[in-house]
């Protein structure tokens, strides 16, 4: 049999070329740059560890971190909260199971900038339907998007909201693994609804709950669009995120050599945080 | 007693629906109404009118924006399905020295957060001379780590025996890929195909980054810019309109493939 020794190459060439240009080379000129100074035009500067001393000094830097862990302090609890409870009630013999799975699915499927826009009109704090039913209800106006103690946590909701569709039906997933036979076997035992959710659904779906908590934080540590639309990282940088950061810092003052230093730093840091997640849910079941 | 719990099931999964459903619903409405009545609208309009609809298209060219969403969508799709499936079939039914090096690269691919190529990636762009091109909303979405796995793992569930014979029968590797495999694959390239569509659909910040002429802009980016810019004029409606505009392509998709959207994005969480 005649075989081409060259053909599987020409086959992942693609995929090399790919590698090469846009992660090995990024990567390593990521690097570079945290020891430079460069806006583009004019030629590139070394400047030591000054992006790193930088960073550590800079409080905008210490706040988009703060912001970004309030973040991830309200949206998870809330994402896993709602997704187990929705899908958890999904699971049982329901009418209309189709209706309420696209529902809450299609918040998924539609652009940030859709979800975002939509929000921004919901919390308004004069116009805001959210608002307009406080009042009439008898409560008074909350600064939703104003108030820099709340606009971060109304974003994560605004987030769970948007994504919890999608953990919903990973739960789903997850719980239809469990076999029937378990909670036949626990029901003889006479254990309550709560008990058999605690020790025999809840241990079984671990693995889709790290799933659930990497995604999310990952999803805290990418916030951008949401915060560069509603309120520009504003009211007094309360919502200014890791990577709206980032992006102010290159394209705004074009300090292309820190700004890829705090790159390099939040990426560590994700994969840090992620490690740690793993390691703590792992030994906690 | 256990009807009751039923009925508060259903109370539940219902208040739900209504409350993932009703902004969008509120959204549309809001938009074919009077500037004027938005700010009191809770259910139904007072009057129907095109209004904000005429005024965004006489401020920004959405059009223009649509059309360049939809070629850069399908040219990424495309290029994923083809180059994707191409590496996982050389990855699951071809012999060569470094193919585990490989599909370890890709793994780690994966796990790499996109903050440390975002600075890098846009100064490739500068120096290659991309910006303001299709080429740069293209180029680096034409591969994907995650598309090669799904593409290798159902290549390898295929029966050998198919491959043998269409190799007796004298089919080159291209052929056997396209020809004989693809056909079986189906609902692998379907989920590919949903996914980087709607990736591509709705990517902004690659966008914003590499795309400052209007006449390039894609609709998200355009709508983002026109929302957070001051050519709306604080106008809600026109606002709104542009944010329908957005939303309705992939909401039309979504109602009528909606079963693969699920499975597509449902997969897409199952990395592990």
């Amino acid at each position: 049999m005649k075989k081409n020794k060259w053909l599987p190459y020409l086959f992942v060439a693609p995929y090399l070329i790919h590698f090469v240009v846009f992660v090995a080379f990024p990567v390593c000129f990521s690097l570079f740059l945290t020891f430079h100074k460069w806006n583009i035009i004019s030629p590139v500067e070394f400047v030591g560890t000054t992006n790193y001393s930088r960073m550590f000094n800079d409080r905008m830097f210490w706040k988009a971190i703060l912001n970004t862990l309030k973040f991830l302090v309200i949206h998870i609890p809330l994402q896993l909260i709602f997704a187990l409870a929705l899908a958890e009630f999904l699971n049982r013999k329901i009418k209309l199971q189709g209706f309420y799975r696209a529902a809450f699915f299609l918040p998924v499927i539609v652009s940030g900038v859709v979800v975002t826009i939509l929000w921004q009109q919901l919390l308004a704090f004069d116009s805001g339907i959210i608002n307009r039913l406080l009042v009439n209800i008898g409560f008074g106006k909350v600064g939703w998007l104003v108030d820099p103690d709340i606009a971060m946590g109304s974003i994560a909701v605004m987030a769970t909201w948007k994504n919890v569709g999608l953990y919903v039906i990973l739960f789903l997933v997850g719980l239809q693994t469990v076999p029937p036979s378990y909670y036949e076997a626990a029901e003889i035992e006479g254990a309550s609804h709560w008990q058999k959710f605690r020790h025999i659904t809840l241990p079984l779906i671990n693995p889709t709950i790290f799933m659930v908590v990497i995604l999310s934080t990952i999803g805290g540590f990418s916030l951008f669009i949401e915060p560069y639309i509603m309120t520009g990282g504003g009211p007094l940088n309360s919502t200014l995120s890791s990577v709206l950061y980032i992006y102010k810092q290159a394209f705004q003052y074009y300090h292309m050599g820190y700004s890829a230093t705090l790159g390099f730093f939040f990426a560590l840091l994700i994969l840090s945080v992620i490690i740690i997640q793993k390691k703590y849910i792992e030994t906690n079941d | 007693m256990i009807n009751m719990k039923k009925i508060l099931i259903y109370i539940f999964l219902s208040l739900a629906a209504i409350s993932f459903l009703y902004p969008f619903y509120w959204m549309i409405v809001a938009s074919l109404s009077p500037e004027s009545e938005i700010g009191g609208l809770t259910f139904l309009p007072t009057e129907f009118t095109l209004d904000s609809y005429i005024q965004m298209f006489s401020k920004i060219p959405l059009g223009r924006a649509l059309v360049n969403s939809i070629f850069v969508a399908t040219l990424t799709t495309g290029g994923v399905i083809v180059f994707s499936s191409m590496v996982g079939y050389a990855l699951s039914l071809m012999e060569f020295k470094g193919r585990n090096i490989i599909f370890y690269i890709i793994i780690f691919t994966m796990t790499l957060p996109f903050q440390i190529t975002l600075i890098p990636n846009y100064i490739t762009m500068v120096k290659l001379n991309l910006v303001d091109t299709y080429a740069a909303l293209v180029l680096p979405f034409l591969l994907n780590s995650f598309a090669i796995l799904l593409f290798r793992q159902a290549f390898i569930g295929m029966p050998k025996s198919l491959i043998d014979a269409a190799r007796m029968d004298g089919c080159s590797d291209i052929r056997i890929l396209y020809q004989v495999l693809f056909p079986n694959i189906i609902p692998t390239v379907v989920i590919v195909g949903i996914l980087t569509f709607m990736n591509s659909w709705n990517e902004v910040l690659w966008a914003l980054i590499v795309i400052r002429d209007e006449n390039l802009m894609t609709m998200p980016q355009m709508v983002t810019l026109f929302s957070v810019g001051g050519r709306a004029e604080s106008q809600l409606g026109v606002k709104l309109a542009s944010a329908v505009l957005l939303a309705l392509p992939i909401m039309l998709a979504y109602s009528f493939f909606q079963k693969y959207f699920i499975q597509s994005m449902a997969s897409s969480g199952l990395k592990e």
